[in-house]
């Protein structure tokens, strides 16, 4: 099961390897994360993309807990919520590809928001499923570098994570 | 305004620490000067970083208060990490101040510097590195705050030299309050009530308990709880003395090496109370088998991650063992009505103890089982035990009937050879004249040997009990029941003579090597040589094994018993 597992932490030095080597030490796979502070600068809002049975989960989450600067933890995916995720990607945008790529991110609604003679950059928005339709939707071959930021997520309506 | 030195001396006679176990270097030169002009905290110098955290680790074992250790940077940080793991398999609470490098030379490979914070990260319940002076009392202070409270753990405080060069106000806080660390101390009521009921309708009940009595401090309450309800107790070996070895419905240790009742009552119970257990694999063994038996499980634990880890509990309840066992007691107040058939039960162990599962066979040689039979007769069975690991461990355990809390010095969850001599150090620093017995073996006691120095400069009376079979016995087990007898370097050649290397150190020897020597030399070692660390070498049946025993990944009710062979 997929699971996107929001953690609050105090913004200090060493506590993304403290998360980091609690995944890599019990052999819980991370497949993104992406953190940063919050509105409040002492705290830094992380999120872990991360798959697993309930067992799994249930672990993973009291083990978060367990960590002295971690102060809240959630399983975003556990009820009602809406995720995003951020790629620039890089293509090449010569002759008649370069009216074919404008139209794909068009379609797709992303914004270029760098142009050359020879390349676009593509700014794309969407679920990480979006993001991975968009790339399929390409020629691999005019593909040349794409950067994702890992998904972020928040719960919907009154969920709130907050101290 | 005073040194960051003087800050961390005086952080410490704050928290009343009696004594620092460590070893002096180039970054914690300052904190040693320091240390020199004042007398109320007491410097234990070690021969080796490790034996320093060990018996801090020890001493807290030994006396409920926080183990304290100081080491140097580099080097001194890195042979302490063997000490900070094996306390925190254990849930001991310690800290351990490492000097650093000074702010500005940190992460350019500086003369003995490491990642101490990277190192010790996996092994300690927490890690500070200290980036201001004006942080140091605050930050040592929440070190002591987080080491002894929740589940307890060692917690590391790095300390760079030139913070402890830097002067500022001093102000001890009396207590710090942490948005991210609130350990949970009572139980839930609802879940509590829900356990007592389930206590009251089981048939065939086992209370399994565990350290986490222990480090609650909750023995006694165990104790008049079990006796009320007249269920069978067994402990786990970081249990042993949870509750009275010597009472009747003291079933014995369970686990790996436990007694064929203990596996069994923990296997064919309906209902099982954990207390303070975690269910690990050298307990239950092959979880899938013990799975196959219906039953109710109760567990309490302070730490929610080692609830339904390994075991699905059906009334899990987060606390501190003392807080929720003082709640059952209220809610079982005046006479408690259990299930009538409970007495069939008891009828079914006392069957099971019938096997007389730790019957061991006589020979001509010294067996070890013997020999700790009769070191429980010499000391009254009121010693301290700490032990190292291997054969030598679980004859202590199975055969010293330990009645109180705290007399079993161990290491249990990593499993660290080396430890039971500065284990017996630390003991004796928290419990001055107590009688404190090592058990070791020759494999392991070479892995800490030069603290023989530190006993004698601290006239340490510890007697060393060297159960020496030429043989890494537990691998050389293993080897033998499951490797058809190919020996791989079990076999220890070249042995010192440990009577004179004991007498070149200032201390008592004593070679043992018949079965009739064994009491008298004892007797001999506790009462002529009382003050004296005794090292005794007792040459000891090499085929000896250690039985009954769940080989790895079988089920508990699986056991090899010494008959079977």
């Amino acid at each position: 099961m997929r699971h996107i597992i929001s953690i609050l932490i105090e913004n200090e030095s060493g506590a993304l390897s403290r998360v980091a080597g609690l995944f890599s030490a019990r052999g819980y796979n991370i497949e993104s994360l992406t953190v940063a502070p919050t509105e409040d600068a002492s705290l830094s809002r992380m999120t872990i993309l991360t798959r697993g049975s309930d067992e799994v989960l249930e672990q993973i989450t009291k083990q978060l807990n367990k960590l002295v600067d971690v102060v809240k933890v959630v399983d975003l995916s556990e009820a009602a919520h809406t995720e995003r995720e951020l790629m620039l990607i890089k293509v090449r945008a010569t002759g008649k590809d370069r009216e074919e790529m404008k139209r794909m991110a068009d379609i797709f609604r992303g914004r270029i928001i760098d142009v050359t003679e020879s390349t676009y950059v593509i700014e794309l928005t969407g679920s990480s499923a979006k993001l991975d339709s968009f790339i399929a939707a390409l020629d691999a071959g005019l593909i040349l570098e794409t950067v994702r930021t890992g998904v972020c997520g928040i719960g919907r309506g009154d969920r709130i994570l907050k101290v | 305004m005073i040194s960051g030195a003087e800050i961390v001396i005086r952080c410490l006679q704050e928290e009343k620490v009696e004594y620092v176990f460590g070893y002096p270097g180039g970054s914690v030169l300052h904190i040693y000067d320091a240390l020199f002009k004042q007398e109320e905290v007491k410097h234990i110098l070690v021969r080796h970083e490790q034996a320093a955290v060990h018996a801090a680790d020890a001493y807290s074992r030994s006396s409920q208060k926080v183990g304290v250790a100081l080491v140097t940077s580099g080097p001194g940080v890195t042979n302490t990490v063997t000490g900070i793991a094996t306390a925190y398999s254990d849930s001991i609470p310690m800290v351990v101040l490492c000097g650093q490098v000074p702010t500005a030379y940190i992460g350019q490979d500086a003369f003995q510097e490491c990642d101490t914070v990277g190192i010790t990260r996996p092994c300690v319940k927490h890690n500070f590195l200290v980036k201001d002076v004006k942080d140091l009392a605050v930050t040592i202070k929440k070190a002591f705050h987080i080491a002894s409270t929740g589940r307890p753990g060692p917690v590391v405080v790095d300390i760079p030299k030139d913070i402890t060069a830097q002067v500022c106000e001093f102000d001890y806080p009396k207590t710090v309050q942490m948005r991210s660390y609130n350990p949970v101390v009572k139980g839930h009521l609802g879940q509590i009530k829900k356990a007592v009921q389930i206590l009251q309708e089981a048939k065939r009940p086992i209370i399994y308990a565990g350290g986490g009595v222990i480090l609650s401090e909750a023995a006694e309450k165990l104790t008049v709880l079990a006796r009320k309800l007249k269920f069978p107790v067994t402990n786990t070996l970081m249990g042993l003395g949870a509750y009275p070895a010597t009472d009747p419905q003291f079933v014995g240790m369970l686990g790996m090496h436990g007694t064929f009742e203990a596996n069994n009552a923990m296997h064919y119970a309906d209902v099982v109370f954990a207390v303070g257990a975690r269910f690990d694999d050298r307990v239950i063994g092959n979880p899938e088998h013990y799975g196959q038996e219906k039953r109710r499980v109760i567990h309490i634990d302070i730490d929610p991650s080692s609830i339904s880890k390994r075991v699905k509990v059906d009334v899990p309840i987060v606390g501190n063992v003392n807080e929720v066992l003082d709640e059952m007691l209220k809610l079982l107040d005046g006479d408690v009505v259990t299930d009538p058939d409970v007495a069939d039960w008891w009828k079914q162990i006392d069957q099971w103890r019938g096997r007389d599962s730790l019957a061991y066979r006589q020979s001509a040689h010294i067996m070890p089982q013997y020999v700790i039979e009769k070191l429980y007769e010499v000391t009254g069975g009121d010693a301290f035990v700490t032990s190292d690991v291997g054969q030598h461990q679980m004859f202590a355990a199975q055969y010293y009937k330990f009645d109180k809390p705290r007399r079993w010095i161990n290491s249990g969850g990593l499993g660290t050879m080396g430890v039971g001599l500065p284990y017996a150090m630390g003991v004796l620093f928290a419990n001055p004249g107590a009688q404190v017995a090592c058990v070791t073996g020759e494999g392991s006691i070479q892995m800490c040997i030069q603290e023989l120095s530190t006993c004698k400069q601290f006239e340490l009376p510890i007697k060393i009990i060297n159960l020496n079979n030429g043989m890494l016995g537990m691998v050389r087990q293993w080897q033998e029941m499951f490797y058809s007898k190919r020996y791989s370097q079990s076999y220890v050649t070249s042995l010192p003579d440990f009577v004179k290397l004991a007498e070149s150190y200032g201390h008592v020897g004593m070679r043992i090597e018949k079965p009739e020597d064994v009491e008298p030399a004892l007797r001999k070692a506790f009462t002529e040589h009382k003050n004296d660390l005794v090292f005794m070498d007792f040459i000891i049946d090499p085929g000896a094994n250690v039985f009954p025993m769940v080989a790895a990944g079988k089920g508990l009710t699986e056991m090899i018993l010494a008959e079977d062979l």
